[in-house]
């Protein structure tokens, strides 16, 4: 039986780890060699051990292995190209501080990338986008509910997406729907992941990423095309 | 069930969608959609965001001053605390 195409997990990775970049940070203790499965390739591996040890030049290395898809996070989470210098500033920052903690209990690349995306809702929360401000940013004003198009003339997308609309679309969304949706839809974390990370119900993750999609797919009925509009 | 699914309002159908969607069911065969023109559209559309978001975003090179910032920084905070009554 054919199962839904929506997304699973785009990267296809394993799960990003839950627990790897949020918790606590131990007290700091003599760097220890992550275990090599947990890490991209072997040259990685000794450049991170290097980094753990204190090393600036492999952080360097780390930083320029890892900053495009850190950035490109953060740029994709809050739709400003300023605001994701700075997050991501911090969020290499905050690593330079807890590499040593890093213990490999799951990939380099997922611990940070969780790490990261820790960065990021602590700056949102921090601007206010607390769950309660997100619920509300997610309950749709009346004329924008689903109902809506309920029995009226209700032309489909008809299979074709123009990339440039549906970014704008996608950067014209309200901070906590492009959150849900970012994290969903393009990261890959399951619904429990973002439940535990935004501290909201699995419910409310579902509820609060389809209304997204809806309210892109209005953006993207109403603007199919952005082509020559730049 | 069927029954009931059968007779389900589209308000009441897509009440639902956030669940069924989120629970990775197939919906192909859910009667509601078996009749419903609109909301096998709305399903369609939903399904086709979602594939066509996950291959939008490029992977994006930050400025170089980026890591010139983030560098200073790291030396600022390992910087030793240096007495401030010296002067």
């Amino acid at each position: 039986m054919p199962q839904s195409r929506f997304p699973a997990r785009p990267f296809g990775s394993a799960s990003p780890a839950l627990d790897a970049a949020s918790s606590p940070s131990p007290p700091v203790s003599p760097p220890q060699p992550a275990s090599a499965a947990a890490l991209a390739s072997p040259s990685e591996d000794n450049v991170l051990a290097r980094a753990q040890a204190g090393d600036h030049q492999a952080f360097a290395q780390l930083y320029s292995l890892h900053k495009r898809r850190i950035y490109s996070l953060c740029l994709r989470m809050v739709g400003n190209v300023a605001e994701a210098e700075d997050l991501t500033q911090e969020a290499f920052l905050q690593l330079h501080r807890k590499i040593a903690t890093f213990r490999g209990d799951s990939a380099f690349s997922t611990w940070l990338h969780r790490l990261a995306i820790n960065v990021v809702l602590m700056q949102l929360r921090r601007k206010g986008l607390s769950l309660i401000s997100l619920d509300e940013a997610m309950e749709p004003a009346v004329e924008e509910r689903p109902g809506r198009s309920f029995g009226a003339p209700d032309p489909s997308l008809s299979g074709a997406i123009d990339r440039l609309a549906l970014q704008r679309a996608i950067d014209g969304l309200p901070a906590g729907y492009r959150l849900i949706f970012v994290l969903h839809d393009i990261e890959g974390y399951e619904h429990n992941e973002i439940a535990a990370m935004l501290e909201c119900s699995i419910g409310n993750s579902k509820s609060q990423l389809h209304k997204a999609r809806l309210k892109l797919r209005e953006a993207l009925r109403m603007h199919p095309q952005e082509e020559g509009q730049r | 069930m069927s029954e009931n699914a059968n007779q389900l309002s589209c308000e009441a159908f897509q009440a639902q969608l956030p669940d069924l969607i989120g629970s990775g069911v197939n919906l192909a065969n859910h009667p509601h959609l078996r009749d419903c023109e609109l909301c096998r559209a709305l399903l369609a559309d939903l399904e086709t965001i979602a594939q066509a978001a996950r291959q939008l975003f490029p992977i994006v090179e930050p400025p170089d001053e980026l890591w010139e910032q983030i560098e200073s920084k790291i030396r600022n905070e390992e910087a030793p605390r240096l007495p401030t009554n010296g002067a």
